[in-house]
């Protein structure tokens, strides 16, 4: 059996091939333009962030001799031959990592109420008025941008050392990022049984109540869910600033050179919020399908 | 006009008891689920120490600090603060590339349909985890540490901490792509390099892409507070003013951080259409 291959004539074939060649090469040129932009990009942030490759290399063994210290007990041995030495402040620990549960549970249960008493205002189908929902809107993407930690310095200077400027960073944040998802679920919502409440004459409150919030409710509890997960690592480190939680011993622990306790109070933390992400999975999956998890 | 006929309650009753009386168990569940979480709330309020009068007070205090931030201010201090700002934006672009560059390997590893055997996938799986469960504080601490307090330190913070997450998200990129093009390469009799190489990194190239754009957006809020611990760039500055209450700079600082994101927030969101057309981001 022969099989054909049909092939042009020559002149065709050659405008074929250069028609080729050309897109291949303008292709090609972009590409070249593109990575040539971005590599001096590179150069000029390696400038400004005056990285140093010399010192990388000069210090690389630091990081890795890190590594070997934080895992070695004053004693010499490896850590994890005398888990009772390693770990022993778990009590106390413990009780902070208690603590940074706390925060981000509270910070997130008052950034989600926050968050679901002014997504109505932000969503665009739901919105009374076009001013209070570009107000709202504006709002909730400060609270979003700024970064919860600088919200927890400045509420340390306000209201004292202590878990509360945690709180209310983690809260503000939350009400931030959990608003705008809420407002989008609403915006995704059917509104013929909008149209069906308001028909019989409801305010505007109850349709919402009626008509709304029964389709979105299951969205927004995983929604919140999946944000405790995120206030859980937030709070970890909002001791940093004296707001609260475990961050606090971390930080003393890493500046004052007990590499053991490093070790110990960082596996506490990672063991910690793979518990809390294996929760929260099982709990989305649980709670709505394997679907809702997004 | 003829009337409906009345449904026979009792017997759609007697039919479908569910529907008229929803048993206890599922009636309590929410209220109860409603109770335990508020019970852990009330407990958490009186846990972290939350007293209305220390409450009252610290709003009064914060109310006073706002005062105080009107209107933002640098003083004199304006250059220094856009040096710190591009500081911030040089650690965000350098560190997301460096962390795209070494996760792609490792992602490699992590994929089910490049490595099926479990036992390499899984380490590899937790070790990207527990990387990723430690916050960018936290490494940026740990590297400053090795290499000493700047911006450097805040480059390799970056980088590790977003190893992590960029190296789970190409994984899951590399195994919803298309397993014909890959096929279609062996058939040619090309080896696994080629595969790799010709059938899978065209798919997934335009994806990583966009996540690695939505990165580098993501880490210019990253990289503007890393220095509040001294690893340079603008949070240094910010945490700085806040301690010796200067709450002009303060506020001027904090704008020039909303301003600088958003421009990246825009940047970004432009070459991402062009990198990968209309398509939406996963």
């Amino acid at each position: 059996m022969t099989i054909a291959v049909s092939i042009l004539p020559e002149q065709q074939l050659a405008a074929l091939n250069a028609a080729y060649r050309q897109a291949v090469a303008r292709k090609r040129l972009r590409l070249f333009a593109g990575a040539v932009v971005f590599i001096a990009a590179l150069i000029l942030a390696a400038i400004g962030a005056e990285v140093n490759l010399r010192t990388l290399f000069a210090y690389f063994g630091n990081f890795v001799s890190y590594f070997d210290r934080i895992l070695t007990l004053d004693s010499g041995q490896r850590v994890w031959t005398d888990p009772g030495e390693w770990l022993w402040g778990w009590y106390k620990w413990g009780k902070l990592l208690g603590e940074t549960l706390l925060i981000s549970y509270v910070g997130t249960l008052i950034g989600a109420v926050c968050a679901f008493c002014l997504n109505f205002f932000a969503a665009e189908n739901t919105s009374p008025a076009p001013w209070l929902r570009f107000t709202v809107r504006r709002l909730l993407e400060f609270a979003r941008t700024v970064p919860g930690i600088v919200f927890a310095l400045i509420f340390v200077m306000a209201f004292g050392l202590g878990p509360m400027a945690g709180v209310l960073a983690i809260a503000i944040h939350s009400t931030g990022a959990l608003g705008k998802l809420f407002a989008e679920i609403v915006e995704n919502a059917d509104m013929k049984p909008v149209e069906g409440v308001r028909s019989t004459g409801a305010s505007w409150l109850s349709c919402m109540r009626f008509a709304v919030l029964p389709q979105v409710s299951a969205g927004y509890v995983s929604y919140a869910l999946l944000r405790f997960e995120i206030n859980v690592r937030e709070s970890s480190v909002m001791g940093f600033v004296g707001a609260g939680g475990i961050g606090q011993e971390l930080v003393v622990a890493i500046r004052k050179f007990y590499y053991s306790d490093v070790s110990a109070i960082l596996l506490m933390i990672v063991l910690t919020i793979f518990v809390i992400d294996i929760t929260t999975g099982w709990l989305r999956a649980r709670l709505f399908g394997k679907d809702a998890r997004s | 006009m003829k009337e409906l006929e009345k449904p026979d309650t009792a017997a759609l009753r007697a039919k479908y008891p569910d529907a008229f009386e929803r048993p206890a168990a599922a009636r309590l569940a929410t209220p109860a689920m409603i109770a335990a979480a508020l019970a852990v709330f009330i407990f958490g309020l009186h846990d972290l120490g939350f007293e209305p009068a220390k409450f009252i007070a610290g709003l009064k205090q914060l109310g006073w600090i706002t005062m105080m931030m009107i209107p933002p201010d640098p003083g004199t201090s304006l250059p220094l603060y856009l040096k710190a700002l591009g500081e911030t934006l040089s650690i965000a672009l350098l560190g997301t590339t460096l962390a795209a560059t070494l996760a792609l390997p490792v992602s490699l590893l992590a994929a089910r349909n490049i490595v099926p055997p479990n036992i390499i996938r899984f380490p590899v799986r937790r070790f990207l985890d527990s990387i990723r469960g430690v916050d960018t504080l936290i490494w940026a601490l740990v590297w400053i540490n090795v290499v000493g307090l700047g911006p450097f330190a805040g480059v390799l913070a970056i980088m590790v901490s977003d190893f992590g997450a960029l190296g789970k998200l190409f994984s899951e990129a590399i195994e919803a792509a298309d397993k014909k093009q890959v096929e279609g390469i062996r058939a040619s009799g090309g080896n696994a390099f080629h595969e790799i190489r010709f059938g899978l990194m065209p798919q997934v190239l335009p994806v990583i892409a966009g996540q690695v754009l939505y990165f580098i957006e993501s880490n210019t809020r990253s990289a503007s507070i890393i220095g509040i611990v001294g690893a340079g760039g603008i949070g240094l500055q910010l945490a700085e003013q806040i301690r010796v209450l200067e709450w002009q700079k303060v506020s001027f600082l904090v704008l020039m951080i909303l301003v600088a994101v958003a421009a990246i927030d825009f940047i970004s969101g432009k070459l991402r259409f062009a990198i990968i057309g209309r398509r939406a981001v996963a």
